[in-house]
């Protein structure tokens, strides 16, 4: 090679970009691709097999007067709201007073945090069984003497959804304690120090001072939450399978439903859309500012 | 005044303020600190107390008391027939088919996704070019979309390389969802390292292979252990894929256990059915008890995708 | 052009990271066998500087030449180079003969020739017994010595530095810099060396090019930059305690600002005398006259001592001429107290004077 020369760029590098192959297949194919195909196809009529018929807007029109759509986006909405709310607020509570240097914190946070190593079915059919209206919590207290005791999610359509908070929470909180307790750790032991000089009290300390203090975790910590909340289906699959009736469907099961057994590919497609819509509105402006931004030295 | 022996400073300090230290063991803050941390820790444990006695007493004793008991009389019987006996469908052969499915997944899946992982992220860290940066971008932008948007387009191109409802298809699967989380992982852990020690190697004449399997691979065991807790609770939880991409003879064990618990046929055994969903908790919980704290660093790296 | 040899050339060297242009117009010539320092404040471009050199970045336009061969564009282990970084760099899981045979294993050596040359290297820099040990069991400077091991067993001409010895206390500093001195005198090889250490670049350097934004302020012998500033900038840069400035006139030869009339007719003026106007003068703390020698400086004044810093070997006095803060480098024993008159003499043939618009030496 003549190394006076500038070589040609395409080759420079060469083994780094050979082996990137996969990353830039599944980069573009898969997730840009696949991403761009079924928006392309939600504004078709297909049925059983993907076809080029537009139908226009008719997909997402027939979508939103769809009396199963709507409580779907309803029990999303209550689920979504409640598990972060309730999340964040117990995640750092939990990772508060572990981080009041207390013994057995180990074993404290492994407790916690171990529904987190079971899948989403194991979560919904533990607590399928444990608010079983005829075995489980409410035939207990009812048998301890609570004749009118009435607690069953899983028989009545207007709580259901709250059972399947329940679990969710069960299964999920563990995370961001222990994403709050990396937070707690992260500040600096003179803060403390300072508080206490300043004869700052407890709770003061941690609204005023501590909680300003960690806003990136927060927000890591509400990322993940909400990612979570828009792939619910496996917990409702498994827990109820939508019902009783349709009570406590959620739009990703909507997709699936109507993609692999409605034989409806075109509204799978819109409701999809839907989604990925929800989740650009939110989640673009975080990506940018989180990964965008930061480059190397 | 001028004696400043260190003995004198010793005296000073000992006739210092002193007194007996302040009891802290059992204060009212402690009790309630505690106590909560408790009542909270019920809570968690409940449900794997319940799934446990459950899946050790017999249908008669479980209609007739409350599930919170212990049994009356243990028996393993459940256990047996949830590994070995259940049905799906027409297939009464239990879990143990989903288990050496999952398996069969588990291995190349992990393998696959980790070792891709790692080279894009040494890429990413190390050897960047144009447009590489767009493709992590587009990476890490797809791992927020929601999957139900490439589910079906993956569905056509599995059917064009013929790996629809194989184990294989569902390999790669996982392969292509794993990437953006361990890619982030990988190219975070290898752009933490000492840029001057793949300074050193290039001056010594290693070329991209010879850094990342001499140099790079040796120093990250730490990150390819998360990597590998991350991905084997993953995908040993995964159900959406598996309920997709796989036929019931293929089937996962996540789908199996779904599939024989909600079944609609037969009489209900919730003996059989916590039975089941234990067994099929045992890996990630095994992998949980005994990976601790790099379970944890493994979660928390994982988190920043969600 | 080949006398003396050349060793590394330069020619209008370009790096831009998109529109920040961190190195511009560049053009270098290193001779054969020479110690180059490279000194300058962090993000001057000296550490950029070198990386180009090695080829580990690339550079946006001109030329490398090697021992007379265009390397613009080879790989940084076909330049004929070796380096030796600030962190050390050694392979953690390699013992320390790994370390140094790895290049050489890379480059498909003989093995017996591997072996010679580890053990040549080895006894140059005495790190024999430590061979089979991993660097984690070594220290600081033993770790630095395996470093520079790792460039001697390449067999090169050029050796690059880049900051050897910031990672290292104090004292070990000052004895690997004799030991690097040494080294080079015995190897003769062309050194470049980047650090920011001024003491470093004094001691070690044939020549020092201090940088400033990408480009090379001045270069010059270690006498040159301390004595003969080219331009303001070096002339503060270097020296510690820093040079004292003071803002005047020049007019027909005599500089004056206030009441101090300083005639400069022995002053070596680069242009042999005919500058006049607004003019900066430098004086070195060191520099500044005390004590019995007084009267036989160019002129006297005499100052108001403000504040005493007694250093051991030296006492910096802080002063104040005409309103101007100076500082005054005395020995140790000067028994001198803030409030003090004090008479100082300033010497023309020691001072340096810079236009004040275009701050070059006049």
């Amino acid at each position: 090679m003549d190394s006076a020369k500038r070589p040609n760029g395409l080759f420079r590098n060469k083994s780094a970009k050979i082996a990137s192959i996969p990353m830039i297949l599944t980069a573009l194919v898969v997730f840009f691709g696949g991403t761009a195909w079924t928006v392309f196809y939600s504004f078709t009529g297909s049925r059983l097999l993907p076809k080029v018929k537009f139908v226009g807007f008719d997909q997402y029109e027939r979508l939103w007067s769809s009396h199963r759509w709507m409580i779907s986006i309803e029990n999303l909405a209550i689920y979504g709201i409640c598990s972060l709310v309730l999340t964040m607020v117990l995640g750092f509570t939990l990772a508060a007073l572990l981080d009041r240097k207390i013994r057995f914190e180990n074993t404290f946070r492994t407790i916690i945090l171990y529904p987190f190593a079971l899948s989403f079915v194991v979560t919904g059919l533990a607590w399928q069984w444990i608010l079983n209206p005829d075995f489980g919590v409410q035939a207990v207290v009812r048998a301890w003497g609570w004749e009118s005791f009435s607690f069953d999610p899983m028989n009545n359509p207007d709580i259901v959804i709250y059972g399947i908070l329940i679990a969710g929470m069960w299964q999920g909180t563990g995370l961001v304690m222990v994403i709050m307790l990396a937070g707690l750790r992260g500040i600096d032991e003179d803060i403390w120090k300072a508080t206490r000089v300043d004869g700052i009290g407890l709770v003061k300390t941690y609204v005023q001072v501590i909680v300003p203090m960690m806003r990136p975790v927060f927000v890591t910590a509400l990322v993940i939450i909400s990612s979570g909340i828009i792939k619910l289906y496996d917990l409702v699959v498994a827990q109820t399978n939508g019902g009783p009736g349709i009570s406590s469907e959620v739009p990703a099961k909507y997709v699936i439903d109507y993609m692999f057994k409605a034989q409806n590919l075109g509204q799978g497609f819109a409701a999809s859309t839907m989604m990925m819509v929800s989740v650009v509105i939110i989640l673009v402006p975080w990506a940018y500012l989180e990964f965008g931004g930061k480059k190397r030295d | 005044m001028t004696d400043t022996s260190p003995l004198s400073a010793g005296t000073a300090a000992m006739t210092g303020p002193r007194g007996a230290k302040p009891k802290t063991r059992l204060s009212r803050r402690n009790i309630f600190l505690y106590g909560t941390l408790l009542l909270i820790s019920v809570y968690y444990l409940l449900p794997l107390y319940v799934m446990v006695v459950t899946s050790l007493k017999g249908m008669p004793e479980i209609r007739m008391g409350n599930i919170f008991s212990p049994p009356v009389e243990v028996t393993f019987q459940p256990w047996v027939k949830a590994w070995s006996e259940a049905c799906t469908g027409i297939n009464c052969d239990g879990l143990s088919r989903g288990f050496g499915n999952s398996v069969r997944i588990l291995i190349p899946s992990v393998a696959l996704s980790i070792t891709i992982a790692s080279i894009n992220g040494y890429a990413l860290a190390n050897w960047r070019f144009k447009g590489s940066e767009v493709f992590f971008t587009i990476l890490i932008i797809g791992a927020f979309i929601p999957y139900q948007t490439m589910l079906y387009p993956i569905v056509i191109l599995l059917r064009e390389i013929g790996l629809m409802g194989s184990v294989w298809g569902l390999v790669l699967v996982h392969t292509v969802f794993g990437m953006p989380i361990l890619t982030l992982l990988f190219r975070n852990y290898f752009t933490s390292m000492p840029e001057e020690l793949f300074k050193a190697a290039r001056v010594d004449g290693a070329g991209f292979w010879g850094i990342y399997f001499r140099i790079m691979l040796p120093m990250s065991l730490p990150i390819f252990v998360v990597a590998m807790i991350l991905q084997v609770t993953g995908i040993w939880n995964d159900f959406l894929f598996g309920v997709i991409y796989t036929k019931p003879a293929t089937y996962p064990m996540t789908v199996q256990l779904n599939n024989i618990v909600n079944s609609v046929q037969g009489v209900k055994e919730y003996n059989v059915n916590m039975a089941a969903t234990l067994l099929t908790s045992l890996v990630p919980l095994v992998i949980y008890f005994v990976s601790g704290k790099l379970f944890v660093r493994g979660i928390a790296a994982g988190a920043v995708k969600g | 052009m080949n006398v003396p040899k050349l060793s590394v050339q330069i020619r209008d060297l370009e790096l831009h990271f998109g529109e920040v242009k961190v190195l511009q117009g560049l053009n270098l010539d290193i001779g054969e066998g020479e110690f180059l320092v490279l000194l300058g404040s962090s993000g001057c471009g000296k550490s950029t500087l070198l990386n180009c050199i090695a080829g580990l970045l690339d550079i946006t336009d001109g030329q490398i030449f090697i021992k007379g061969e265009n390397v613009t564009w080879k790989e940084p282990s076909e330049r004929g180079i070796g380096m030796v970084f600030q962190s050390y760099a050694l392979y953690p899981q390699m013992t320390v003969e790994g370390n140094l045979s790895f290049g050489l294993k890379n480059a498909r050596v003989a093995r017996d020739e591997i072996k010679r040359r580890v053990a040549r290297a080895a006894a140059v820099l005495q790190i024999e017994p430590l061979l089979k040990r991993k660097p984690g069991a070594l220290s600081g400077g033993q770790r630095q010595r395996v470093a520079i091991g790792r460039a001697l067993v390449r067999d090169v001409d050029v050796f690059l530095f880049d900051e050897p010895l910031s990672n290292l206390d104090a004292k070990l500093r000052a004895d690997l810099r004799v030991e690097l001195k040494r080294l080079h005198q015995q190897l003769k090889n062309t050194m470049i060396y980047v650090t920011h250490d001024q003491v470093e670049a004094m001691t070690l350097a044939d020549r020092i090019a201090i940088m400033k934004g990408g480009k090379i302020m001045q270069l010059g012998t270690p006498d040159e930059i301390y004595n003969r500033p080219q331009n303001r900038y070096v002339a503060d840069f270097i020296g510690s305690p820093s040079m004292n400035f003071l803002e005047g006139n020049l007019e027909n030869s005599e500089f004056s600002a206030g009441a101090l009339k300083l005639p400069m007719k022995d002053y070596p003026f680069l242009n042999g005398g005919a500058s006049n106007g607004e003019t900066t003068i430098g004086i070195r703390p060191e520099h500044v006259i005390t004590g019995e020698l007084v009267g036989r400086a160019t002129v006297q004044a005499s100052v108001r001592v403000n504040l005493v810093e007694p250093m051991g070997s030296d006492t910096l006095v802080h002063a104040d001429l005409g309103g101007d803060q100076i500082k005054i480098r005395m020995d140790g024993h000067s028994k001198v107290r803030s409030g003090d008159d004090l008479a100082i003499g300033i010497d023309s043939r020691r001072a340096s004077l810079f236009d004040k618009k275009t701050e070059m030496r006049l």
